[in-house]
């Protein structure tokens, strides 16, 4: 039989495959990487790209990545993978949205807030009407 | 005595809010059982970056991530509130609140600020209305939220940290600990809070590609989008599971109320009846 390494892929949003391999390759950060079984311990991070499972029957298997990180053990190789295309300015784009959509929020320019308000609003005066209807209960009829 | 057709007309729209809240109940029973697997489904991601990242930590101990810091002096505390972004879920997101405000004013006696980045527009409103640093937020994630919608708001948590402009990350959301309960939590983000320290059988260690640093920094910040991730995802399932709850006993109150009215309406319908028996008696009786 020949030699295996478990292989495990999972990304933050569940876990992508699991089994076994003859031979994995991967995207690392500076080239390409074929990991065989007792592989020394590596660890890299990952560019986009494919990352191919061989199996004991000699087929392979693709699975794209758009990045994330590669772990290496004798026995055991894990791809951390992202579910979002990473880059440093990517980031810093996202980070300037979600602070501007906070000051649009707090300014009061969103519609969806003033429903909020409004809902809150609404809950109120549903509280108060019951209250009264109680009161009515109680006193009258 | 309100009169019989008023009684039935209200009992008509009782009904047809009690379906309502009867097909909203059951939504939420099935959104609730997928919000579950997506809990499960992230959990080994999380678990699998821990292990790497304590043994970096230990490998490299010449290198030190400001997250994994020790703890510095705290002025100012950034909060990460994880809320639904709708309502009906009984008292879910009050509840979560009301568990933050206590400690804000705690904090607040102690001369710390805090600071705050939402998740779900139901914190964004509550900040709104209390009045709060709000530094960033994402709405709308619905049902099946990605890890890519929470990136930026992570990151201007992160930068303030590493700017030193706050001294701790806390993440507050909902615990789901079974359907009829879930409980509010606080929990601490950055600095990272150590697991157990086992001690190293053998001294090994990775070959690093580009170098240990560059690894340890992209780990650590995907590690803190995880656990956000699992956070919100974890609301996600408290959300539904508390509005299937509040959702059934809207269902059960509209049924008291269905049999309450429908008393009320024999009971008018009875006394129309004597009323016109006794009308027709007595006419008879004049003639």
């Amino acid at each position: 039989m020949a030699m295996t390494i478990h292989v495990d892929i999972v990304s933050a949003e569940g876990a992508i495959h699991s089994g076994t391999a003859t031979m994995v390759y991967a995207p690392a950060e500076m080239g390409e990487v074929g990991i065989a079984p007792r592989h020394t311990a590596f660890i890299s991070r990952l560019k986009p790209g494919d990352v191919r499972v061989e199996n004991e029957r000699g087929e392979q298997e693709h699975f794209y990545v758009s990045g994330g990180m590669l772990e290496v053990q004798p026995s055991v190789v894990t791809v951390l993978a992202d579910t979002a295309i990473r880059a440093h300015d990517l980031d810093e784009a996202a980070a300037m949205e979600a602070k501007r959509r906070a000051e649009d929020a707090l300014a009061g320019k969103v519609a969806e807030f003033e429903y909020a308000k409004a809902q809150a609003e609404l809950a109120e005066a549903v509280a108060q009407l019951r209250a009264i209807e109680k009161l009515r209960k109680m006193t009258g009829r | 005595m309100a009169g019989a057709k008023e009684v039935r007309t209200k009992i008509a729209s009782i009904k047809s809010t009690q379906k309502i809240t009867k097909a909203m109940q059951m939504v939420a029973a099935s959104k609730m059982r997928r919000a579950q697997d997506r809990m499960a489904a992230s959990r080994p991601y999380a678990e699998k970056m821990l292990q790497v990242i304590s043994h970096l930590a230990r490998a490299t101990p010449e290198y030190h991530h400001s997250f994994m810091a020790v703890e510095r002096p705290r002025k100012r505390i950034g909060y990460i509130v994880v809320s639904s972004d709708r309502g009906l879920c009984g008292g879910l997101n009050s509840n979560l609140l009301r568990r933050l405000l206590h400690e804000i004013k705690a904090l607040r006696g102690e001369g710390i600020e805090p600071v705050f980045c939402t998740i779900g527009s139901k914190a964004l409103g509550f900040f709104r209305r209390f009045g709060g640093n709000v530094l960033a937020q994402t709405t709308q994630l619905g049902d099946n939220p990605h890890v890519e919608d929470l990136i930026g708001t992570v990151k201007v948590m992160l930068d303030a940290f590493e700017n030193q402009q706050i001294d701790a990350i806390y993440v507050a959301s909902n615990e789901f600990v079974n359907t009829m309960t879930q409980r509010p939590v606080i929990r601490q983000l950055v600095p990272l809070v150590g697991g157990e320290q086992e001690a190293m059988p053998l001294h090994w260690d990775y070959i690093y590609e580009p170098s240990a640093k560059t690894v340890l920094d992209a780990l650590l910040t995907r590690y803190i989008e995880s656990l956000v991730y699992q956070a919100v995802v974890e609301n996600g399932a408290c959300e539904q599971a508390a509005r299937m709850v509040a959702m059934k006993a809207a269902t059960d109150n509209a049924g008291n109320l269905i049999d309450e009215l429908q008393l009320v309406y024999n009971k008018a319908r009875q006394a129309a009846i004597t009323q016109e028996i006794s009308e027709i008696v007595s006419g008879a009786a004049a003639v």
